[in-house]
């Protein structure tokens, strides 16, 4: 080794995030981590097996399920789930489902407000927890990129970017008075590229839905929309196209859109991303409202 | 011979060689910068246009763009990088930057994250944390203005944070037709200023944000500059602290027990390098083991070295918890309870010395106080300053002490083990950043002087359990008045009792002390101490002091025992009390004649949970008294 030698890229934003997570288990009374099955998520879960072992994870798992994620995310979830022991708790907004709640009746604005911001609400309120690990990344959009890695919330779950706390170093305030709690982002400092570079040096298993394959679509305002189940109602002329599709993300199926593409191992997604030019939140449909509309959910309570 | 674009490049070695570009990824030399310039400098334009030329906006960024250069840019009509980079709402439409941004990007030689921050002086805490993990400092200045007041801030707080590289981008330069003069003259007075900083190379480089030149390569407009374009010098600092060739600490972080078998330390290492066998000292206890094993996910390593995060297991059963450091024996940190420290301060309330905070290390939380604030650092024009506080923004040499000893080293020498922030105990905020300097060794010279006679003994003598009646209350609101009446129905009870009256104290111990905040404070805390002794020689103390501030009677209270604080709050309405004017104070106050005046321009605290609360408006001075007695003989028969 010379006296230059720097760890690894990876290695560096592998042990920053581990350094946050045992931090948050060794301060908070009752963490919880948000396991939105994604591909994010997935190098989460990866990093908190690393962070504990030989331990297993001191905190359990929150799924806040729309009912209408893909049926694959599902299938991944339990089989997830059930291979690492975990403690996994999913959440569903009854008061949505009652009221028959969906992005097609609803719109996606009131689909995603109920089903994932007011359920999310719902479900922490539930639990007490005070600390939820997100996989949140600052390269994602704007203002993810001035938002700390542990991020207040006022007893109503609030955002408030202009009274942040100062984060300095790795030294993270998580004080918080008794209905308050924290956000905590431990992938605050990877960027796409990273992620999917670690999934691959990792071999972190991933939703079949990220590699490319024949899947029925229509074509909807310009997004490529899976037929994922009968519950989506085609509009006249429209017939579902079977096309060479995957997803860049993974949400509720009727907002993500899909890419075309031939990529069907995660060598082949990192060399078409590489060579593309297009940003990956472009496939959800919840960004475009407006200008700063992520910002305004996050203040909403939104992840 | 004809050579291919970096890009073109790229896109080969992708297609064809994926495995090894990833490879080259992976080991690709890393920075950490921070920009800092002041409102209208082009900073934000600086980044987006590196962001810009680096190749990392995309098509759907860069048609948003365009479009939101038409709708807010001020480029009139021309793509205004700095759009790219102000997230919040707020900045797009005051056109500033309020918050520190993280931005990440890469080129063939080395991958940058770029700490973004606000270079207004009400900003300064949101620089120091950019500064906090950045291995180098962008300064820019324009040049039309040349250095300014901010300037010499920025450089400041960057220094103060640790950062040894300086890039003096002087900017707009195609605003001042290209002058080598303009530049000249920049670059020779900021050499001049720099020389009372502690930079390790500062680099200066003339340029335009907005036009491209001398960005990515040298520009040539500018050909009298010989030095190398903006992001060939930040390829090029060497920013190698030699973290891993220090002595060996890792602070531990969390107690790995998945079973009774298994005990582990888990941590992230701050220096040096660790091997199974090598011999630690924990600390602040002192015990000494042998490293057993390096435990980690993907199996057990042969050495593990600074900034990994490791799990140790020792060969020896001895006490670990969270808050010791593990070290090597032989060259083991510092152990202590007081320090000199800089601190930067970022609360909305000011520090105040005396005022129990939190101290929060890397893996520790101690509570403890700034006991002296030496003197403020000016941190525009880096003179030293008399004060009793910091406000919001203000850099001061302060003491501090602390209930409990940390292990520790100078920030200069290892930023990990020497870094601390400062909470506030009731809102929870983060108010401050430290930076420690050294130990100060007072602490082991001045010992607690143990003596066979004790309270308890004390206490018997005279029959009663010892207890400290704590009143507060606004002025005029009838604590004197009251207290008076509870220590004569005391004295008849054959009770030994003595009544701190706020006045009375004020013309003696406390003479040196007015009515600012600080003072206020430190007039609590002695008043605090001397009832303690007083409890400790067995008596019942009365107090009977406006004490404002929730922290300081909590600060009291924390000093006794549970049972001997009893805070009585005399709740007057303002108007009552305006209307007694015993002392004619209000009407001062009124006047101007007095600041400083509690219930006027100095806040009043009311208790949260006081223990006895006498709503003085519904009842006389003497049944006030006797709902106090009522309470002590009842909290008598608690105890």
């Amino acid at each position: 080794m010379t006296s230059h030698t720097q760890l690894a890229h990876l290695q560096r934003l592998e042990a920053e995030s581990i350094h946050i997570m045992r931090e948050v288990a060794a301060t908070c009374e009752n963490p919880v981590m948000l396991y939105s099955i994604g591909k994010d998520s997935g190098v989460m879960m990866h990093l908190a097996l690393k962070a504990f072992y030989p331990s297993k994870l001191p905190f359990p798992i929150l799924h806040v399920d729309t009912t209408w994620k893909f049926r694959e995310m599902i299938e991944f979830r339990e089989k997830f789930a059930a291979e690492h022991q975990l403690d996994l708790i999913t959440h569903i907004n009854q008061e949505g489902v009652a009221m028959g709640m969906g992005p097609f009746s609803h719109g996606s604005a009131v689909h995603t407000d109920v089903m994932k911001t007011q359920g999310l609400k719902q479900a922490l309120d539930k639990y007490g927890f005070d600390a939820a690990f997100g996989g949140a990344r600052r390269d994602e959009e704007k203002s993810r990129a001035k938002e700390r890695i542990f991020s207040f919330r006022s007893a109503q779950h609030r955002w408030d970017p202009k009274s942040q706390r100062p984060e300095l170093w790795n030294i993270y305030n998580n004080r918080i008075q008794k209905g308050e709690s924290m956000r905590v982002f431990p992938l605050s400092n990877w960027t796409e590229l990273d992620i999917w570079q670690y999934i691959h040096q990792e071999n972190i298993p991933i939703v079949p839905l990220y590699l490319a394959k024949k899947r029925p679509v229509v074509e909807r305002d310009g997004m490529l929309v899976m037929v994922d189940d009968d519950r989506m109602p085609m509009k006249p002329g429209e017939e579902p196209e079977m096309k060479m599709v995957r997803f860049r993300t993974l949400g509720c199926y009727p907002l993500t859109g899909a890419v075309e593409s031939t990529a069907t191992t995660v060598i082949e997604i990192i060399q078409e991303m590489l060579l593309t030019k297009t940003s990956e939140r472009q496939g959800r449909a919840i960004d475009k409202d407006s200008n700063a509309s992520m910002e305004q959910k996050k203040q909403e309570g939104y992840f | 011979m004809t050579t291919k674009s970096y890009e073109v490049q790229q896109s080969e070695q992708i297609t064809n060689d994926i495995e090894g570009y990833l490879h080259d990824q992976e080991h690709k030399n890393f920075l950490r910068f921070i920009t800092c310039g002041s409102v209208d400098d082009g900073k934000s334009t600086l980044i987006g246009r590196l962001l810009y030329d680096s190749k990392l906006i995309f098509e759907d960024q860069m048609a948003s763009l365009e479009n939101d250069s038409k709708k807010v840019g001020t480029q009139g009509g021309d793509i205004d990088f700095a759009l790219l980079v102000d997230g919040l709402a707020a900045e797009r439409e005051q056109g500033i930057t309020i918050d520190v941004a993280y931005r990440f990007f890469a080129t063939d030689k080395r991958k940058f994250i770029v700490a973004d921050t606000p270079g207004h002086e009400q900003y300064t805490r949101n620089m120091a944390t950019g500064a906090s993990s950045a291995d180098a400092a962008v300064i820019l200045i324009d040049a039309r203005k040349g250095i300014l007041t901010q300037t010499r801030r920025h450089s400041f707080i960057v220094n103060l944070l640790g950062i040894r590289h300086a890039v003096v981008a002087v900017n707009k330069m195609d605003l001042m037709d290209y002058s080598q003069e303009v530049f000249q003259n920049i670059e020779a007075e900021y050499r001049e200023f720099a020389e009372n900083l502690d930079f390790l190379t500062i680099t200066f480089v003339p340029m335009s944000a907005l036009k491209g030149d001398n960005i990515m390569t040298p520009s040539d407009k500018m050909p009298w500059h010989d030095g190398p374009a903006f992001m060939s010098v930040l390829e090029n600092i060497d920013v190698a602290r030699k973290k891993a060739e220090k002595p060996f600490r890792m602070p531990v972080q969390w107690v790995n027990r998945p079973n009774l078998d298994f005990r582990g330390f888990s941590g992230t290492i701050s220096s040096g390098t660790v091997k199974p066998g090598d011999t630690v000292i924990v600390l602040p206890s002192g015990k000494v083991s042998n490293v057993k094993s390096i435990v980690t996910y993907d199996g057990n390593l042969d050495q593990a070295s600074a900034d990994q995060a490791v799990t140790l297991t020792l060969e020896d059963e001895i006490d670990v918890s969270r808050g010791d450091v593990i070290a090597e024996i032989n060259q083991r940190p510092e152990t202590t309870d007081q320090f000199q420290a800089h601190i930067i301060w970022m609360g909305e309330q000011p520090m105040l010395p005396g005022r129990p905070y939190l101290i929060k290390t890397t893996n520790k939380t101690v509570a403890g106080e700034i006991s002296a604030l030496k003197h403020k650092v000016n941190v525009n024009s880096l003179e030293h300053e008399a004060g009793k506080t910091l406000a919001l923004n203000e850099v001061g040499l302060c003491n501090i002490s602390l209930d409990e000893a940390i292990a520790f080293e100078a920030y200069r020498d290892n930023p990990a083990m020497g870094a601390f922030i400062v909470i506030d105990k009731i809102s929870n905020a983060t108010v401050g950043a430290g930076m420690i300097d050294f130990g100060l060794r007072r602490a082991t010279n001045v010992h607690w002087q143990a003596v066979d006679v004790d309270k308890t003994a004390r206490a018997e003598q005279k029959r009663q359990k010892p207890v400290v009646l704590w009143f507060t209350g606004l002025s005029a609101s009838g604590k004197s008045t009251i207290a008076n009446l509870v220590e004569k129905k005391l004295h008849a009870l054959g009770k030994h009792t003595y009544l701190l009256d706020g006045d009375n104290v004020r013309h003696g111990l406390n003479r040196d002390l007015g009515f600012v905040d600080a003072d206020r404070v430190e007039n609590i805390r002695r008043v605090g101490e001397v009832s303690k002794l007083m409890i400790d020689a067995g008596l019942i103390v009365l107090t009977a002091f406006i004490s404002p501030f929730r922290a300081e009677r909590r600060m009291v209270r924390d000093m006794m025992e549970p049972h001997e604080f009893i805070e009585v709050f005399v709740d007057t309405p303002l108007e009552i009390c305006e209307k007694r004017d015993p002392k004619g104070l209000y009407k001062k106050a009124r006047s101007g004649e007095i600041k400083n005046f509690t219930g006027y321009d100095s806040p009043y605290e009311p208790p949260e949970r006081a223990d006895i609360h006498l709503h003085t408006a519904e009842m006389t001075a003497a049944e006030a008294a006797d709902a106090v007695i009522a309470k002590i003989e009842e909290k008598y028969q608690e105890v």
